[in-house]
């Protein structure tokens, strides 16, 4: 029976198979660690930045620490650091168990990645900090940097690849089809967007190719689709191995998984000019953009419905496993937050929300909610298998962090909805004489007390987060080991039944 | 590993026989509700792709355009202004306040092109701020409070360096080339400190009064009290555009800094000039 064969988190079956195989887990177990620290950092950050936005003193009137500077070093770390390390991390980690093959490359390749990772990461953290920038949104870093990425990147998709390529499985698992779309498409944006050409060999500063509007229009096609596909694609393959692995239930259904992969991979890099409505870009690649954005609606919720019904016959595992609470209510968030994308970017409704504060809750909806829960999940799931635990060191503070971040990220969102909503309608708000109502100034009086009350939802997740470290050092230090390994698998015990 | 479907005892539906450690799938159909709704969406999209431009060259049935919509928009707005706009650019600020219309509709919209343009310097409702920035809501005035000293001001602006009658005043560093020694710099600080009472050593004072006399009086007047035609600022009161402490004082007269404002004729509309012109004059220190 499907249920019953489905390994436990912690069963022994899965010490024995790593052993038989030789998986690689020392680099991974670094990827774990890294992700949770630079999640911290990039809470940390964003809650500096948050504070900076209601209390603009705290700029401290020094060039490092102004918002400009430490904002994309918010975004990055949270990205590309957190969220980058997770997929790095799980995905590593899911291939080489989907595919029944030890890593291609081996420990070596893996340790390169890793420390390759972190260098591209320190670099771009150092050149924000220190004003070095193309000022491309979520492209910041000047071209040593993306060089460097590039090379790191290719190696990823070779040991990606190659594990797929020599599996044991007849079959490719659904959560490598969503890797490998990410590792492919990432590559394919990072250059494309990246088409610079230095000042110099001794200098940091670069020109970019394409100018204007054709520039415009690349930086969103990549800036979108970092989202479709860094933390859409890339945090779906995640879901489709933790949800089933934690819910011990099989993947709801296979039909939907094909159809919504191949319709979201293709419609998602046609959204992108949804970022530049009402601007120079022509009106036929606006309307295109908007079409293919809210087309992608159902794809992207055939995702949730994949990762919620997966739960069909294990509802109460919600109760007894708070790490499945995270998954699950991400998956929650994500279906919320793939169906506000496509209602902002209908022309009429982003006439009102671009530029203003709803943007920004939309994206820390689908942040916080569906790629930092998510990732807490496999984290919380990860931890006492690579180190070869009974379990997380208390299920209590996984339930105190799960509150805290959720009232975090409703503090968050909803201040965000209000304080959005409202400098839009003010910013069109006209007087019975025909004059505009408010000056932009006054807009940002009447958003201060919706900053700070963002601020202390940006609290709340980070203490949460904080939580999770502690949680997580103890049960590498002081949790119960396994039970060594059988000598037979229980899915092949149960498989004989 | 062998194919080998199996049935899910708790929905009752197909696995699709293929296992990853450990994890199967179901072979459940397409949610039809799903199903259809992403049909939908399509339909609607083609439709929509048809009605309105959506590739190169091809401008939609509709025949809507962008930036058409917008200037038709902006085109209503201001036809529905316009008779009043045409009226505020032809009076003269005086006629313009004289005439309660006219005047609530100035002010109206003086608030929101002060609010855009100005505040950004001279503070929200106009308080001014620290470091050169004047307030307008006093009667304290550097060029002048009627309504045409107003006007004058913002259209040309100071040592805005846009406009040939532009305000202009230059106050020599007196200290940095050497005009004066620190020493008669501190006397003359203590002649100005005691134009407000504030002096310290009556003897410095004494002798700054000489200085002030020769150096200083011809633009700020014989007794501080300012001289608007130069544009020289009141010292004789407590509003001070860097500071009122001793050594704020002594540091200007070393080394003074001097704001510019913008001219604001050719970037606003002759009528919003007007508007901002009653608006500032409103806003309490009005001559």
């Amino acid at each position: 029976m499907a249920s019953a064969t489905a390994t436990a988190a912690l069963a022994p079956g899965q010490a024995s198979r790593a052993q038989e195989v030789g998986y690689v887990e020392a680099p991974i177990r670094a990827f774990a660690v890294i992700t949770a620290f630079w999640g911290v950092v990039g809470f940390l950050v964003g809650v500096v930045i948050a504070l900076q936005l209601a209390y603009p003193l705290l700029n401290l009137d020094l060039e490092w620490t102004t918002f400009g500077r430490l904002r994309p070093l918010h975004t990055s770390a949270v990205i590309f650091a957190f969220g980058g390390n997770a997929l790095l991390g799980t995905s590593l980690y899911v291939v080489q168990r989907t595919c029944r093959a030890r890593l291609f490359g081996g420990d070596d390749a893996a340790w390169f990645l890793f420390w390759g990772y972190q260098f591209f990461i320190v670099m771009a953290a150092l050149g924000y900090v220190l004003g070095i920038t193309q000022g491309k949104e979520y492209a910041e870093p000047e071209w040593y940097v993306d060089l460097w990425l590039t090379f790191v990147w290719v190696v990823y998709l070779v040991v990606f690849g190659g594990t797929i390529v020599k599996r044991e499985e007849p079959h490719i698992y659904v959560a490598n089809w969503f890797y490998l779309a990410f590792i492919i498409t990432i590559a394919m944006l990072h250059i494309g967007n990246n088409l610079h050409v230095p000042v110099s060999l001794g200098s940091s500063a670069s020109y970019s190719v394409p100018a204007g509007v054709q520039s415009a229009m690349i930086q969103w096609w990549y800036g979108h689709n970092a989202v479709g596909f860094f933390l859409t694609a890339g945090f779906l393959g995640m879901m489709y191995y933790f949800i089933p692995k934690q819910a011990e239930r099989p993947v709801y259904s296979y039909r939907l998984s094909i159809v919504h992969f191949w319709t979201l991979i293709f419609l998602y890099i046609w959204a992108g000019p949804h970022h530049l409505h009402y601007t120079a870009l022509p009106d036929w690649a606006q309307v295109l953009g908007m079409v293919f954005s809210v087309v992608l609606w159902m794809p992207s919720w055939g995702g949730m419905i994949n990762g919620l019904m997966t739960l069909s016959g294990a509802w109460d595992k919600l109760r007894t496993n708070p790490a499945l609470r995270f998954s699950v209510t991400a998956v929650g968030f994500y279906g919320m937050s793939t169906f506000e994308g496509p209602v902002m970017s209908i022309r009429a409704v982003n006439g009102l929300s671009h530029y203003t504060d709803w943007t920004i809750g939309h994206v820390h909806s689908g942040a916080m909610g569906w790629v930092g829960f998510i990732t807490f999940g496999a984290l919380y799931y990860l931890f006492p298998v690579l180190w070869r635990k009974k379990g997380v060191w208390s299920e209590k503070l996984i339930a105190w962090h799960f509150w805290l971040a959720t009232l975090g990220i409703v503090f968050y969102i909803t201040a965000m909805w209000v304080s959005g909503i409202m400098q839009g309608l003010m910013w069109r708000a006209y007087d019975e004489l025909g004059f505009l109502q408010y000056a932009f100034v006054e807009t940002v009086e009447a958003m201060h007390p919706y900053y700070v009350i963002r601020a202390l939802g940006g609290v709340l997740y980070l203490t949460g987060a904080l939580i999770m470290c502690f949680n997580l050092w103890k049960t590498v230090t002081d949790s119960e080991a396994a039970e060594p390994a059988p000598a037979a698998s229980p899915a092949i015990a149960a498989a004989a039944e | 590993m062998p194919t080998k479907i199996e049935k899910d005892s708790i929905t009752g539906t197909d696995t699709t026989g293929h296992e990853w450690d450990g994890l199967k799938e179901l072979n459940t159909p397409l949610p039809k509700w799903w199903l259809w709704t992403f049909y939908a969406t399509i339909v609607w999209g083609i439709a929509f792709v048809i009605i309105y431009p959506s590739f190169p060259y091809w401008r939609g049935t509709s025949g809507w355009i962008a930036r058409e919509a917008i200037v038709a928009e902006m085109a209503e707005v201001r036809a529905q202004q316009e008779p009043m706009l045409a009226r505020l650019r032809e009076a003269t600020p005086a006629a313009i306040a004289a005439d309660p219309e006219l005047r609530a509709f100035a002010v109206a919209g003086g608030r929101v092109a002060f609010a855009n343009n100005c505040a950004g310097c001279h503070g929200a409702g106009g308080q001014g701020a620290q470091g050169g920035y004047p307030a307008l809501v006093d009667d304290d005035w550097i060029w002048g409070g009627s309504l045409e000293a107003i006007q004058h001001t913002i259209r040309h602006g100071i040592r805005s360096n846009e406009s040939d009658e532009q305000r202009q005043s230059m106050m020599p560093r007196f200290g940095a080339d050497g005009l004066l020694t620190p020493a008669q710099i501190n006397d003359v600080t203590e002649h100005v400190l005691s134009l407000t009472n504030r002096a310290t050593d009556a003897a410095a004072a004494g002798r700054g009064a000489e200085i002030f006399a020769e150096q200083c009086a011809s633009c700020h007047g014989e007794r501080g009290e300012g001289n608007r035609e130069f544009g020289g600022p009141r010292l004789n009161d407590q509003v001070w555009l860097y500071g009122s402490s001793r050594d704020q004082i002594a540091a200007f007269i070393r080394n003074p800094r001097m704001g510019v404002m913008p001219s604001w004729q050719g970037r606003l509309d002759p009528a919003v000039i007007n508007m901002l012109t009653v608006y500032v004059h409103a806003l309490g220190g009005g001559e």
